[in-house]
C-alpha cells in the first residue's frame, strides 16, 4: 500500500515535480473555478485557452523555445482578450461571454495565421502546452509565482467578488471599483489558466479547473466552503491521476481530468445539495405526502 | 591497393569503350523502369543503374514502410515496371498482394538474398539482464510483435514478418550483398548493358566496403561501457551485431502516443539499471520530457537515427551511405566522453 502511494513519488523526481505542480494548481483552481461557475462563465476557460495562441506564437518567433517568454506572450494575449471582452460588455449592453467569444475567435485566427506563416515544423502548441510529466524548475517557479499572485489578488477583491457573484447589480453599485474588481478577477483567471496550460495542456487544464468546481457545487451552497472543497477535489484529482498514470500507464493529463470527472459524477449522484439523490428523495416525499 | 585502382581502371576502359562503340546507341538508351519498395533500395538502384534506370520508390523518403497503404497509383507503377526490387525477410508484408494485383510479371529481385538473417529474439534478450523486480511485460510485448502477430493485421507499428529482423541493411556488409543482388537483377533485365552495370556496381560496392571499414575503425576502439544505447526502434539488430554496440529497446515506448508517468518511470529504471550512456528515443510530442529523463539519469539524449527510410532529398541522410554515416556520427556524438 505504501509502495503504491509513496514509491512513485519517492523514486522519481519528475513525479515529485508533477505532484507539486498539480497541488499548486489545485489550490488556485478551486476558488477561480467556483467563482467562474457562480458568474455563469464556466466556458470562459475554453475561450481563454484559445486566446493564448497568438501571444505564444509571437513569443516563439522572438525567443524560440523559452518557456518564460512563451508564457508571457500567452499571458499578454489572453489578458488582452479578457480585458477587451469585459471592457466592451461594460460599455455596451452585450453580455461578457458574447464579447469574449468574439475576441477569442479573432485571437485564434490570428494565432493560426502566425503559426502557419512562420512555417515551423515543430508543433508549437505541443511544445508550449506539454505534459505535466515535463515540468522543470522554471515551470515550477512560474506556477508558484502565478499561484501566489492569484491568491493575493483574490484575497484583495474577495468581498466584492462574492457579492457580485450572487447579484451582478451589486458590482454596478460599486461603480468604478467594482469594474476594477471585475478586471482583476479576469486577470486572476488568465494567470491561473496560463499556469495550467504550461503544465497540463490547454484542453486538460480547463478540465482540472472546472470539473472540481462544478462538483463542489453539489456539496455546498456556501461559496467559501465550495471553494475549499473544489481545491481539495482538484488536488485529489492531481494526485490520483498521477498515480493512475504511473501504475496503469495512462497519459497523465487525461488521467487527472478523468479522475476529476469521476469526482464530478459521484457528486452529481450522491452530493448533499441539488444532487440526483436529493432530487429523488424529495420527489418521493412529495408523492408520499 | 589494386582493389582501389581496379574500378578506376575499368571505368577508364569502359568510358573509352563507350566512346568508341556507342555514339550511335547513346541516343537510343531508354531507361528501364525499376520500382523499389522503399527509399534505401531506390537509392542503391540509382547508384548502380545510373542513367540506365528510372527508379520509383513505393514508400518515399521519410515515410514509414510499416504503415504503408498501397494506392492504385502504386499498382500502376508496378504494372509498368521492368524490375521490382524488394528487401525481403518479410519487411514488405504488403508487397505480394500488390504485385499480384498489379499484374507485374518482370524481374523480381529480393535484395536481402544471401544475407545471414538475424532472429528478432536473439537481439536484445541475450543482452538484457532479467529484471524480476519490475514489469518486464513491456519487453515481452516488444518481442511478441515480432513473433506472433498475424501478418495480415500488423499495420500498427511493427513489421509484417515472422521472427527474423528485416533491417539487414543496417550492416554495411549486407549492404554489399544488396548491391550485388540489385546488380544481378539489372543485368538480367538488360544484358546488353552488362559491363556498364557491373562497373558501376563494383564501384558502389567498394564505396560501401570502405565505409564499413571506416565505421569499424571509429566504433571499435570505444570502451564497452560506452556502447550502451537505448533506442525506440527495434531496427538496429544488425548494426549491433556488426559494430559491437549494445542496443536496448525502450520498452513500451511508442513515438505516437501520449506518454504516461508509467512509461517515463520504466524508461528511467532501465537507464539506471543497464547503465546506458545515450538515449535515442524520439518523441516529438514534447522534447521537454526527454530533458527530464536526461536530468534524472544523467543519460545523454542523442539525435535522430535513421532506420527504415532516407531523409528528404538534399538533407543529411538522403543516400544509403550518407544515412549510415549520419547514424554513426549521431551515435558517436552521443556516447563519446
Amino acid at each position: 500500500m505504501v509502495d503504491f502511494f509513496w514509491a512513485p513519488f519517492a523514486d522519481f523526481a519528475f513525479m515529485q515535480r508533477a505532484l507539486v505542480a498539480s497541488l499548486a494548481l489545485g489550490l488556485i483552481s478551486g476558488p477561480v473555478g467556483v467563482l467562474l461557475v457562480m458568474r455563469r462563465m464556466s466556458l470562459a476557460g475554453d475561450a481563454i485557452s484559445h486566446a493564448v495562441l497568438p501571444g505564444a506564437a509571437v513569443g516563439y518567433m522572438i525567443a524560440g523555445m523559452s518557456l518564460p517568454v512563451l508564457g508571457l506572450g500567452a499571458f499578454i494575449t489572453a489578458l488582452l482578450v479578457a480585458l477587451l471582452a469585459s471592457g466592451v460588455s461594460n460599455v455596451t449592453s452585450q453580455r461578457e461571454d458574447a464579447s469574449l467569444a468574439a475576441f477569442y475567435l479573432m485571437a485564434l485566427a490570428i494565432g493560426v495565421t502566425l503559426v502557419s506563416m512562420h512555417g515551423s515544423n515543430i508543433d508549437l502548441m505541443h511544445l508550449l502546452f506539454g505534459s505535466i510529466l515535463a515540468v522543470d524548475e522554471t515551470a515550477l517557479i512560474l506556477i508558484a509565482g502565478a499561484t501566489t499572485v492569484t491568491l493575493i489578488l483574490l484575497a484583495m477583491i474577495w468581498r466584492v467578488l462574492l457579492g457580485s457573484s450572487f447579484d451582478p447589480l451589486f458590482l454596478a453599485q460599486y461603480g468604478r471599483s467594482g469594474r476594477v474588481a471585475n478586471q482583476l478577477f479576469m486577470l486572476t483567471v488568465v494567470l491561473t489558466f496560463v499556469a495550467c496550460f504550461q503544465t497540463l495542456g490547454t484542453l486538460m487544464a480547463v478540465g482540472l479547473l472546472m470539473l472540481p468546481a462544478i462538483a463542489a457545487k453539489f456539496w455546498s451552497r456556501d461559496i467559501p466552503i465550495a471553494c475549499l472543497l473544489a481545491s481539495g477535489f482538484a488536488m485529489l484529482s492531481g494526485t490520483i491521476g498521477l498515480l493512475l498514470s504511473y501504475h496503469a500507464s495512462l497519459p497523465s493529463g487525461p488521467a487527472i481530468v478523468l479522475t476529476a470527472g469521476v469526482i464530478y459524477l459521484t457528486s452529481l449522484f450522491v452530493g448533499t445539495h441539488d444532487s440526483l439523490l436529493i432530487h429523488t428523495i424529495r420527489s418521493t416525499r412529495h408523492r408520499e405526502s | 591497393m589494386p582493389k582501389h585502382i581496379r574500378p578506376l581502371l575499368s571505368i577508364a576502359t569502359l568510358s573509352t569503350l563507350l566512346l568508341v562503340v556507342t555514339p550511335s546507341h547513346a541516343t537510343e538508351i531508354k531507361p528501364i523502369n525499376v520500382v523499389t519498395s522503399f527509399s534505401i533500395l531506390a537509392n542503391m538502384t540509382e547508384e548502380i543503374g545510373g542513367p540506365l534506370v528510372s527508379v520509383t520508390s513505393l514508400v518515399g523518403p521519410n515515410s514509414d514502410a510499416h504503415v504503408f497503404n498501397p494506392s492504385p497509383a502504386h499498382a500502376r507503377a508496378l504494372a509498368n515496371a521492368d524490375v521490382v526490387v524488394i528487401n525481403g525477410l518479410g519487411f514488405e508484408g504488403w508487397i505480394d498482394r500488390l504485385i499480384k494485383s498489379s499484374g507485374f510479371n518482370g524481374e523480381l529481385a529480393v535484395a536481402s538474398n544471401g544475407v545471414q538473417p538475424l532472429d528478432f529474439a536473439d537481439e536484445h534478450e541475450s543482452k538484457v539482464p532479467e529484471k524480476p523486480d519490475h514489469d518486464d511485460h513491456g519487453h515481452k510485448d516488444k518481442h511478441d510483435h515480432g513473433h506472433k502477430e498475424a501478418p495480415t493485421e500488423s499495420h500498427a507499428d511493427k513489421h509484417d514478418h515472422d521472427d527474423v529482423d528485416p533491417h539487414a541493411w543496417q550492416d554495411l556488409r549486407n549492404g554489399q550483398i544488396y548491391a550485388a543482388n540489385i546488380r544481378d537483377a539489372l543485368i538480367a533485365a538488360m544484358p546488353a548493358h552488362r559491363d556498364q552495370i557491373t562497373t558501376r556496381a563494383q564501384q558502389y560496392i567498394e564505396e560501401i566496403r570502405v565505409l564499413d571499414q571506416i565505421t569499424r575503425e571509429r566504433l571499435e576502439p570505444l570502451a564497452p561501457p560506452l556502447k550502451r544505447i537505448i533506442t525506440s526502434h527495434d531496427a538496429f539488430g544488425y548494426f549491433a551485431r556488426a559494430y559491437d554496440i549494445e542496443f536496448f529497446a525502450a520498452q513500451g515506448w511508442s513515438t505516437d502516443r501520449e506518454v504516461s508517468a508509467g512509461d517515463m518511470a520504466t524508461l528511467i529504471r532501465e537507464i539506471r539499471q543497464d547503465d546506458v550512456r545515450a538515449l535515442f528515443v524520439e518523441n516529438m510530442s514534447d522534447p521537454r520530457l526527454m530533458e527530464r529523463i536526461a536530468e534524472e539519469t544523467g543519460v545523454r539524449i542523442g539525435g535522430k537515427l535513421y532506420s527504415d527510410a532516407l531523409s528528404a532529398p538534399g538533407t543529411q541522410a538522403d543516400t544509403y551511405l550518407k544515412m549510415f554515416n549520419s547514424n554513426v556520427n549521431t551515435i558517436l556524438q552521443a556516447i563519446e566522453p
